[in-house]
């Protein structure tokens, strides 16, 4: 009976945590977080009640849950970077978390996490912080709803909402981060997912990615960033149903993509980015099912592009649809809709009779003279447009699209 | 003056051609709108017809009603009034009818589609104005044509050619020195050859104010630099004045010396 009864606690200890629940509140026995994880042992909760707790560097090298109440406020006082966390299994939810020092030479971070496997960090907000979430080699972890807000001035006093650097199997989930450098940063991440995340507003990129393989992007939405999403020196990385909205500025694009191999670019939406995508030194990716929408460039391809496929995209209103260098690398371009396709279709099978060309000839004299841009939608733009169209002498002649579509790819 | 503006722009009135372009402007308009149902694209669809076509329609009106209205200008001048008075007062009934056309063919349909609760009504008083001040200045160069043609054909053509010069020929000539000095600063330069052509100014001037500057890149931020400011906007739209003062002084001189 005993026994059962010792199985049974067993049992639900680790539902119940029973090893152990400590409150921290202002009034309690316990009134810092200092000293509530100093008394902590693995697998203990830590519950902290509606105040405000001073919080600096404080280092969690045990495997611990932390949870805040609704109110529950942990102030970094502009002093430093706040949790270290080192040990496994750590989880952190509920907290409004504020107030990391700015640093020159630091990463100072709310939550910083430094060889850990199996975190979970959710539904925390995190205000004016430095850097908001940084995860050092680690393994494993789930950053879910967290809201990341920031205001920054300028690009060298400000840090990454999540900051990721050398590790793998992370999920990025339904956070929302705002005001920050960039919103997402990942460096050598591997097979992550990032999945229905908001990044806006912030100063350089809304996700920035190098060196980072197998990952995945989903449903996430980049609006109004400085420039807003580079992907660079990655391979095998699916990038389904984002949407690019806005990223609008002299030298802004939606999505920058820069020796990427083997990608997959599918349903995504660019809408009113001054560059849609700028592709340069990319090979072999699948760009299907996009929307390119109001954009000054839909796609602006520069050098070492070799095998991207262009397929039942629509092009719809963009000031230029395709800007292109060099030769056509067995790029391939075939049934998309183009907004501006003139052609007719006598048979009526829904695909454009004449082949549609979409590098115009101004956007090949701006390619090489910038400064030519001024003379957009003057008259005469247009009619050596319409003569180009006629006989092409300078566009590279065998890139065009066979079967363009009469009405819009749903 | 005030009596022979009056005159001249009850003559034109009462003419077919002012109804026939407001009712164009009007049905333009509605058109665009429908189509569109877009109040920004539309408005961007609009400034390439008002930047070529004010300028045309500016010309040939011009033209047209100097040497059309020529015997009753001649009566006129036997009568002791002042040779400028009389010429201005044609010019300015001419504009500004014209003018009203473009204001009231375009503003109602507008107005209709709630153009005044949008954010965008700003672009469309910049375009609606731009459009005036081309109106104006075309008038203008067409008279000076007229003035010094006695020959109807031969001034039609100078007109049309001037027209044609303005709208296509500059911007070929300025792409192609665009292309041939690739190699050197061209932003400076460019600037200044927008500025010395009302058309391509104005349409600078639109196309700024529709923000499709950040595509300009380097050279859009020269400009946005330029325009963007109040400084610009004075500069440019004085510069806008000048093409109005530089041929009316033309005509004023032109006309006292001219033996009818």
């Amino acid at each position: 009976m005993y026994r059962l009864i010792l199985y049974i606690i067993g049992f639900l200890c680790p539902i119940l945590s029973c090893f152990g629940q400590l409150t921290v509140c202002p009034e309690c026995p316990i009134n810092t977080v200092q000293s509530a994880v100093e008394k902590a042992e693995d697998g203990t909760h830590i519950l902290i009640k509606k105040g405000v707790y001073l919080v600096n560097d404080l280092v969690i090298d045990k495997k611990i849950q932390i949870e805040g109440e609704p109110g529950a406020i942990i102030d970094g006082n502009e002093a430093g970077g706040i949790i270290i966390i080192t040990s496994d299994s750590v989880h952190i939810r509920g907290l409004r978390i504020q107030n990391v020092g700015k640093s020159y030479i630091k990463d100072w971070a709310a939550i910083k996490l430094h060889k850990t496997k199996g975190f979970i960090i959710e539904n925390n907000h995190f205000e004016n912080v430095f850097f908001g979430i940084v995860v050092e080699k680690s393994k494993r972890g789930i950053i879910r709803n967290n809201t990341i807000h920031s205001v920054s001035e300028s690009e060298h006093n400000s840090g990454n909402g999540i900051h990721l650097w050398h590790s793998k199997m992370i999920e990025i989930v339904g956070n929302n981060v705002s005001g920050q450098r960039d919103g997402i940063y990942l460096e050598f991440v591997d097979k992550s997912r990032i999945e229905n995340n908001i990044c806006s507003d912030n100063l350089r990129y809304g996700l920035h990615f190098m060196f980072s393989h197998e990952d995945e992007y989903i449903n996430n939405t980049f609006m109004d960033n400085g420039a807003g999403v580079a992907v660079m020196f990655s391979k095998k990385i699916k990038m389904i149903r984002n949407t690019f909205i806005k990223n609008w500025g002299s030298s802004s694009y939606g999505l920058l993509l820069k020796e990427i191999n083997d990608a997959e670019i599918k349903e995504n939406l660019f809408e009113e980015n001054t560059i849609g995508i700028h592709a340069e030194g990319t090979n072999r990716i699948n760009y299907f099912n996009n929307n390119f929408v109001r954009n000054g460039w839909a796609v602006k391809v520069r050098g070492a592009c070799f095998k991207n496929i262009f397929k039942q995209n629509n092009f719809l209103f963009n000031t230029f649809d395709i800007s292109y260098q060099g030769n056509l690398n067995e790029n391939q371009f075939d049934q998309n809709y183009w907004s501006s396709y003139t052609g007719y279709d006598l048979d009526k099978n829904g695909v454009g009779d004449i082949p549609y060309r979409p590098v115009k000839l101004f956007s090949y004299i701006v390619n090489r003279t910038p400064e030519t841009i001024i003379l957009l939608r003057s008259l005469f733009v247009d009619m050596i447009n319409f003569s180009e169209k006629v006989s092409p002498i300078f566009t590279p002649d065998n890139l065009l699209d066979n079967n363009p579509m009469m009405r819009e790819v749903r | 003056m005030i009596k022979i503006l009056k005159y001249s722009f009850y003559d034109l009135m009462r003419s077919r051609w002012s109804y026939a372009y407001f009712v164009f402007y009007l049905l333009l308009g509605f058109v665009l709108l429908f189509l569109n149902n877009n109040l920004d694209k539309a408005i961007i669809t609009l400034m390439n017809i008002i930047v070529i076509l004010t300028p045309l329609i500016g010309t040939v009106f011009g033209v047209m009603y100097y040497y059309n209205s020529k015997e009753f200008t001649e009566l006129l001048l036997a009568q002791p009034v002042k040779r400028s008075t009389i010429f201005l007062g044609q010019f300015i009934g001419l504009s500004v009818s014209l003018s009203l056309s473009l204001v009231l063919g375009l503003g109602i349909p507008f107005l209709f589609y709630g153009i005044m609760n949008s954010a965008i009504i700003l672009n469309f008083i910049t375009l609606i104005f731009v459009g005036a001040f081309l109106t104006f200045i075309f008038v203008a160069l067409a008279y000076n044509i007229a003035l010094s043609n006695e020959n109807k054909i031969k001034g039609f053509g100078y007109a049309i050619l001037m027209w044609l010069f303005m709208a296509v020929i500059y911007d070929g000539l300025f792409l192609i020195s665009l292309l041939v000095f690739d190699d050197y600063p061209l932003d400076q330069f460019s600037l200044f050859a927008t500025v010395f052509n009302p058309v391509d100014l104005s349409r600078i001037l639109i196309l700024l104010k529709l923000d499709i500057s950040a595509l300009m890149g380097y050279t859009g931020a020269v400009f946005k630099d330029f325009f963007g400011t109040i400084f610009g906007l004075i500069a440019s739209f004085s510069m806008l004045m000048l093409w109005i003062i530089f041929p009316l002084l033309r005509i004023v001189r032109k006309a006292s010396r001219k033996d009818f």
